[in-house]
């Protein structure tokens, strides 16, 4: 009984938790990781553009909720998502086509163009700060929990409760049907083989008749649909902040270069392995140890690894890490 | 003389620009301004120095900042002594012991070839060491924090004055920079502008919750200044005597004996603040002239052409003898230690220090605008380009409300689309940054002033 409880306690508090936190890096992560890929930058406005994304969202679910219209148990949000990609792809390209495709056609060293995306970067973030302020806001309706943690212990009959919210599992739901759509698209579409040639030899991909336009537009909206899908599903998550969302930009970058950069399936699993260490790092297991181990070896402290508050620094340390052992990243993406 | 001269127009228009806020809108704002110009001046220069000298992207600016701040801290105010004796012993005994594993650490580097045992052999030190460490500084760091924590709670500094901290935030500042260096200079262009960010976060991290040492979110207040209080200077009749001659003209128009005193009073307020001001552009301006003069002599020694051979063609300066990855460490420290400087001085005029306040979007990449903006490789330009991203960060507000104003002016005053916009007024300098550095990238990519290499 007293392993049970013990299961159900890392459960509830390290990875149902970490699941979700780790969908929403990977799915930054991936967006990272593609525009690096193709278009051969480090886009430092990652953060502004998933809050620019949401934003959207958020104002569609207000102008749904005003309407009267709902999802029921869902989320309105779900429904206002696809309208805020449509802005989001209109907002990605109308910037490609006036700040980014200047320097792809001059072949700026990629040093530039990081620099051109801090410009995108500040832009944006004055965008949406103007248009929907620097507070926090909380867009989420419809049912909150799957099962409630009372609930849990009542069926169960347990002492530790489970807590699933809804927004949980719709996370994880939803970033596991976006995922494996990308990855469907990228392996067997033609599309998706003369991005990934183009990603791997420029020259060679434009001399076998590949489209470099086509294929940057086409970047861009799948990087226009991660970028708000995540941006959405960590909003609904937690709440809206655009200074969290640029903060959130270090961890994503984290994932992506942890898994590999310019590799979208070392970015997935690289959310995970940040959001994992992150928690479980920070996680005080006393009470864990207190129904595992007999009572006479009881732990007295808290038996923390580190403090909270070094939740980010245990994801930045990781990357210094792989960056000294294995440059590519763990999964082989692009070599240094 | 004549190819000086859009140097010497552009630094007359900013200086014009600085002059017309002491006019329109007071002598103070403008002071504060132009101080604050001159730290950002000190920080472009060192981010000069490793971007336009050697190439190198360094987006941990926020960090050596941070650390030079620490330094104002840890050099000025008195060591409380009840913390020491409570957990001093704890505390020292910790770092013996950092320095002890480090000295391990090093030592099988040396001694044994690289292989997958030493790896582990070095994590598993690094691992106990940190389990150690915490046995050994938790019961010292806990007395040191219970010591009137809404006063001290913290070890407290050596009791200098605070003007020694900039050389100690230089050292601290270049310190991090050569353990940085080490560990990632390897890396290419963007992987070191990510690196770099991350580690200027992780050392934030450090500061903010690390009690004993910096009080964390709790701040540093009524740090020591190297200049004047206002209150004594307001009483002093050396002071006093001084500002009357000033305003003589204006005061001798008041025939009334006590309205001239309240006059007279009122002038001395305002100068003793505007006074104090000036003490510290002296002391501000000294420091940029120093660091100009050194900048510019390496910019056009042997060295300097060194590194910018390295800067435009690594292999070949690495095929002509030139040790690339020592310059390259060396340069990164230089340039992190001026950046320290800068940090120390803050904190010298803020005469406060608040771990919270530093963010990644004013120290680091708004330092880097200035850079761009100025132009690169180009000390004026570096300094320019602080000067007028500053002044314009500052005077974006008044600005964007002007512009909001005109542009709404057609609508009610409680129209709700103006009332927003005039809510998001501050907003405004974030947009004129990134259009700003935007039209330079495109338009003039090396910056105001641009890179000038003249052989002589």
């Amino acid at each position: 009984m007293d392993f049970l409880n013990a299961i159900i306690l890392l459960l509830n508090y390290i990875f149902v938790p970490a699941l979700a936190y780790g969908s929403q890096l990977a799915l930054g992560a991936i967006f990272v990781t593609l525009i690096y890929g193709i278009l051969r930058f480090a886009n430092f406005a990652t953060g502004d553009m998933m809050s620019f994304g949401t934003m959207f969202a958020i104002l569609f679910t207000w102008y749904f909720q005003s309407i009267g219209i709902s999802l029921g148990v869902l989320p309105t949000a779900l429904l206002a998502i696809p309208f805020a990609i449509i802005f989001m792809i209109g907002y990605m390209l109308l910037i490609d086509k006036f700040v980014f495709k200047y320097y792809r056609v001059n072949k700026s060293p990629p040093v530039q163009l990081a620099m051109v995306s801090i410009g995108v970067m500040f832009v944006t973030q004055a965008v949406v700060r103007i248009i929907i302020g620097p507070s926090d806001r909380r867009f989420f309706d419809g049912e909150k929990f799957i099962i409630k943690a009372g609930e849990f212990k009542e069926m169960t009959g347990l002492n530790e409760g489970l807590a699933i919210k809804s927004t949980q599992v719709l996370t994880i739901i939803v970033t596991l049907i976006l995922v494996s759509t990308l990855f469907w698209f990228l392996n067997k579409t033609k599309t998706g083989k003369s991005m990934r040639a183009y990603s791997d030899n420029e020259d060679l991909a434009l001399l076998s008749g590949i489209d470099p336009k086509k294929i940057v537009m086409i970047t861009w909206i799948i990087a226009g649909i991660l970028a708000t899908i995540g941006g959405a599903l960590y909003g609904l998550d937690k709440s809206f902040k655009p200074f969290t969302y640029f903060n959130n930009m270090l961890p994503i970058f984290a994932a992506a270069i942890v898994g590999g950069i310019g590799n979208p399936f070392g970015a997935f699993l690289g959310g995970y392995v940040i959001a994992f260490s992150e928690i479980l790092l920070t996680y005080a297991y006393r009470k864990f140890f207190m129904y595992v181990l007999p009572e006479s070896m009881e732990p007295g402290g808290l038996v923390q690894l580190l403090s909270t508050d070094y939740k980010f620094a245990v994801s930045f340390s990781i990357l210094v890490i792989v960056l000294l052992y294995r440059p590519s990243g763990i999964f082989k993406g692009k070599v240094l | 003389m004549r190819k000086n001269l859009n140097v010497i127009a552009a630094y007359s228009i900013m200086m014009g620009l600085i002059i017309l806020v002491g006019i329109f809108q007071s002598w103070n704002i403008a002071l504060s301004i132009f101080n604050l110009c001159l730290i950002s001046a000190v920080m472009t220069m060192g981010a000069n120095i490793q971007w336009g000298y050697a190439g190198l992207i360094n987006f941990g600016i926020m960090g050596y900042t941070a650390l030079g701040g620490l330094a104002a801290v840890l050099i000025s105010v008195n060591p409380v002594q009840e913390a020491w004796s409570a957990g001093g012993s704890n505390i020292l005994f910790s770092l013996f012991l950092i320095i002890g594993m480090v000295l391990v650490v090093r030592y099988v580097l040396k001694k044994y070839e690289k292989s997958k045992t030493r790896t582990y052999i070095i994590a598993t030190i690094i691992i106990l060491g940190i389990i150690i460490i915490r046995f050994v500084s938790e019961p010292g760091i806990e007395a040191i924090e219970e010591i009137e924590p809404a006063k001290t709670g913290f070890l407290g500094g050596l009791g200098l004055p605070i003007i020694f901290s900039w050389i100690v935030g230089a050292l601290f500042a270049g310190g991090l920079a050569f353990v940085i260096g080490k560990v990632a200079l390897g890396l290419r262009a963007d992987y070191l502008a990510i690196a770099t960010l991350l580690i200027s976060e992780i050392v934030i991290a450090i500061i903010k919750h690390e009690d004993w040492l910096t009080r964390g979110v709790k701040n540093v207040i009524g740090l020591k200044r190297p200049a004047p209080y206002e209150v004594n200077l307001q009483q002093t009749d050396w002071f006093i005597n001084l500002v009357e001659k000033f305003n003589s003209s204006k005061l001798n128009l008041i025939s009334d004996f006590a309205e001239r005193q309240a006059a007279l009073n009122q002038f001395v307020i305002e100068g003793s603040s505007i006074f104090v001001k000036l003490c510290y552009s002296g002391l501000f301006l000294v420091v940029v002239i120093i660091l100009l003069i050194l900048t510019q002599k390496a910019l056009y020694s042997p060295w300097g052409r060194m590194m910018r051979a390295i800067r435009d063609n690594e292999e070949a300066a690495n095929a002509m003898g030139k040790n690339v990855v020592k310059q390259h460490l060396l340069i990164f420290v230089l340039g992190s230690a001026i950046v320290g400087i800068a940090g120390a001085m803050l904190v010298t005029q803020d005469g406060l220090f608040t771990p919270g306040s530093y963010r990644p979007m004013r120290y680091t990449f708004l330092i880097w605008v200035m850079v761009i903006v100025g132009g690169s490789g180009n000390n004026f330009g570096a300094i320019l380009g602080g000067f007028a991203v500053w002044f314009l960060w500052i005077e974006a507000a008044p600005i964007g409300l002007y512009l909001v104003n005109l542009t709404t002016a057609g609508l009610d005053d409680t129209h709700a689309l103006k009332v927003h916009l005039i809510e998001s007024v501050p907003y405004f300098r974030f947009l004129m940054m990134g259009i700003g550095l935007l039209l330079i990238m495109r338009y003039r990519p090396k910056g105001i002033l641009p890179e000038k290499i003249e052989i002589k």
